[in-house]
């Protein structure tokens, strides 16, 4: 039982992780292959929060009465990577606006197949 | 005062210069004069610091006054000071030659905002040269990438927006897991500076979660040098890229990535990490699949672009091995290899940079009987080649030349073979694009085209005479080389 109920948060992140992993691996569609990708990041993001956590510690402010503090480093760490994050999926959302616009499609395997007969490659 | 600060100039100047950029929305040349001011500016800084640091003493600089293990240390050993050479040095050569590629390939509207994330590449690549603070490297990692992958859409074919986009994924993949193994790293040292986690490590480096650690950042940091399996987004990235884009990816992105490598498993781990989990050999086994089977897929591409690029996976390999043997002499093989295989792509994508701006194609087919017509172009393409190859007097040979010694100090003959039987299939891919240049006529009715402007032609030129140069005068790049090696072995 220590191990499923005192590791929830990890046991979490490794579900999220691989559901995410797996749905970039598995998915054509390229709103669907940035949704893994979005997951995966956002179960490392948790990852970091859980990590930060002591037994027994408050938020990590100043305050009387309290001695034990959560680690807020890793909070401030998650911070950037949302950042990057968000960057990420604003980048790879406008490419497929771009890809649509070009392909008509946004199907990772009929793009493909557009690539390889369609047209001579380097031209 | 400005001694002081030469650590994150470099670093800092292209960070704010990119925004800059994006005031020369109607003056191209505007944009293209502040990328070349700043990126000869990074030349003189990072040439400055590697004097400082060549006596063997590190420089630190401490961000925002905040002392180390709390604030982010910037710290600029030999190693650092050498590639940070090697970018900056591309990326002032590269900007010297872009003006009239980039007018001829990106639409005009557009360029300003191509210089900008050229900026930003520059920024990022520097950065990760230069922090001591893994985390931070995270951020200057994406910050690269991320303006790569906008450079790479930027290409003029429909196909340079899917390249990017499978780039993307995969290097936003690859960074997610290097982020994983830093976690991995913090949980167990509590630390994030390179300087700490060095003490630090010893102590853990037996437990599952190390080594756990080490298995996500080999796999995060291989998905962006283009280490053999991993490496699916590397041959359409460069194939669709504008030319300039090709040229400085080529030599600079891939290097820092594999300096990234060197970093965690020397300066991290001390070479440890080879004792409790086998890295060295995977790796090893990898490139030695690398160096043949990629050769051989050069072999048989008609874009000429493609072809180079599916060398370059091969000459990633000929680093990766160097690295995996873990001796000083493999080490500087692997490290002075960064530099000169920086050399070679550089002058092969420029080169090739000039053919697609007279005849608007990298095809094998379309350079029929190009030598007659554009023969400083062509010639530069053959030195290109020839150091490519790995023939005497030029820079190929000298990184070739360390890496058969270190197989052979471990008596290692069957990987000395499979070294000089790429080399043997470098000449066949090479020597296609040449002997189709040179010895065949101009196809009938073919437009009449002159050689390169004279802009383009000096660059290339600089790059190629420096393949020349440091293959003869070999002081300078295998003493660095060597004196960072055995700093990483040694401390």
């Amino acid at each position: 039982m220590e191990t499923v109920i005192g590791l929830f948060n990890y046991w979490i992140v490794i579900v999220l992780m691989m559901a995410g992993f797996y749905i970039v691996i598995a998915q054509e569609n390229m709103i669907k292959k940035m949704v893994g990708l979005s997951i995966f990041q956002v179960a490392v993001f948790v990852f970091y929060i859980s990590m930060s956590n002591v037994f027994g510690g408050t938020a990590p402010i100043a305050a009387e009465g309290f001695t034990r503090y959560s680690n807020p480093l890793p909070h401030v760490l998650i911070l950037t990577a949302i950042v990057v994050g968000v960057a990420t999926t604003a980048l790879g959302l406008a490419l497929i606006v771009r890809i649509k616009e070009e392909f008509g499609t946004i199907e990772d395997d009929q793009i493909r197949d557009m690539e390889e007969h369609g047209e001579e490659s380097g031209a | 005062m400005i001694s002081a600060n030469l650590p994150i100039l470099h670093v800092i100047v292209p960070l704010i210069g990119a925004p800059l950029g994006l005031m020369f929305r109607r003056s191209p040349t505007g944009a293209w004069l502040l990328a070349l001011i700043i990126s000869w500016f990074t030349l003189a800084d990072s040439l400055a610091l590697l004097l400082i640091v060549s006596g063997g003493e590190a420089v630190s600089y401490e961000i925002g006054d905040w002392a180390a293990p709390w604030g982010i240390e910037y710290r600029v050993d030999m190693l650092a000071a050498y590639l940070i050479v090697i970018v900056s040095g591309i990326g002032a050569v590269t900007m010297l030659y872009a003006r009239q590629s980039v007018e001829a390939e990106i639409p005009r509207d557009r360029i300003y905002l191509f210089y900008t994330m050229y900026l930003l590449t520059l920024s990022g690549l520097l950065g990760i040269a230069t922090t001591g603070d893994t985390f931070n490297l995270f951020v200057f990692l994406e910050i690269s990438s991320l303006s790569t992958y906008v450079m790479v859409s930027l290409g003029a074919e429909r196909r340079a927006l899917t390249a990017a986009f499978r780039y993307l994924v995969l290097g936003t993949l690859g960074a997610t897991f290097y982020v994983i193994g830093v976690g991995l790293m913090y949980q167990m040292t509590g630390t994030l500076n390179m300087a700490d986690l060095v003490n630090r490590l010893p102590e853990v480096a037996e437990t599952r979660t190390i080594l756990a650690a080490v298995a996500f950042l080999t796999v995060g940091i291989g998905l962006k040098l283009g280490l053999f399996p991993v490496h699916v987004w590397l041959p359409n990235a460069y194939t669709y890229a504008p030319s300039v884009v090709t040229a400085f990816l080529a030599a600079t992105a891939t290097k820092v990535a594999v300096y990234v490598l060197v970093r965690i498993y020397y300066t991290l781990f001390k070479g440890g990490v080879f004792e409790t989990l086998p890295v060295d050999e995977i790796l090893l086994a990898l490139s030695i699949v690398a160096i043949v089977a990629m050769s051989a897929v050069a072999i048989f591409q008609t874009n000429v672009k493609r072809l180079l690029a599916y060398s370059s996976v091969a000459q990633i390999g000929y680093m990766l091995i160097g690295i995996s043997l873990a001796t000083i002499t493999g080490l500087t093989a692997g490290i002075l290899h960064l530099f000169n295989h920086a050399l070679m792509k550089g002058a092969l994508f420029l080169a090739l940079g000039c053919v697609f701006f007279r005849i608007r194609s990298v095809n094998v087919d379309d350079m029929a009987g190009l030598a007659k017509v554009m023969p400083w172009t062509m010639a530069a393409f053959v030195t290109g080649g020839l150091s490519l190859i790995g023939i005497p007097l030029t820079v190929g040979f000298v990184s070739k030349w360390y890496l058969i010694l270190a197989t052979l100090e471990k008596e290692w003959w069957p990987l000395a073979a499979a070294i000089l039987f790429s080399s043997l299939l470098a000449v066949i891919y090479m020597w296609r694009v040449i002997e189709v240049a040179y010895f065949r006529e101009r196809p009938a009715g073919a437009v009449s085209i002159g050689e390169a402007p004279l802009a383009m032609l000096v660059p290339m030129w600089v790059l190629v005479g420096a393949n020349v140069y440091f293959g003869i005068d070999t002081d300078l790049t295998v003493g660095t080389a060597r004196a960072a090696a055995a700093l990483l072995m040694g401390g």
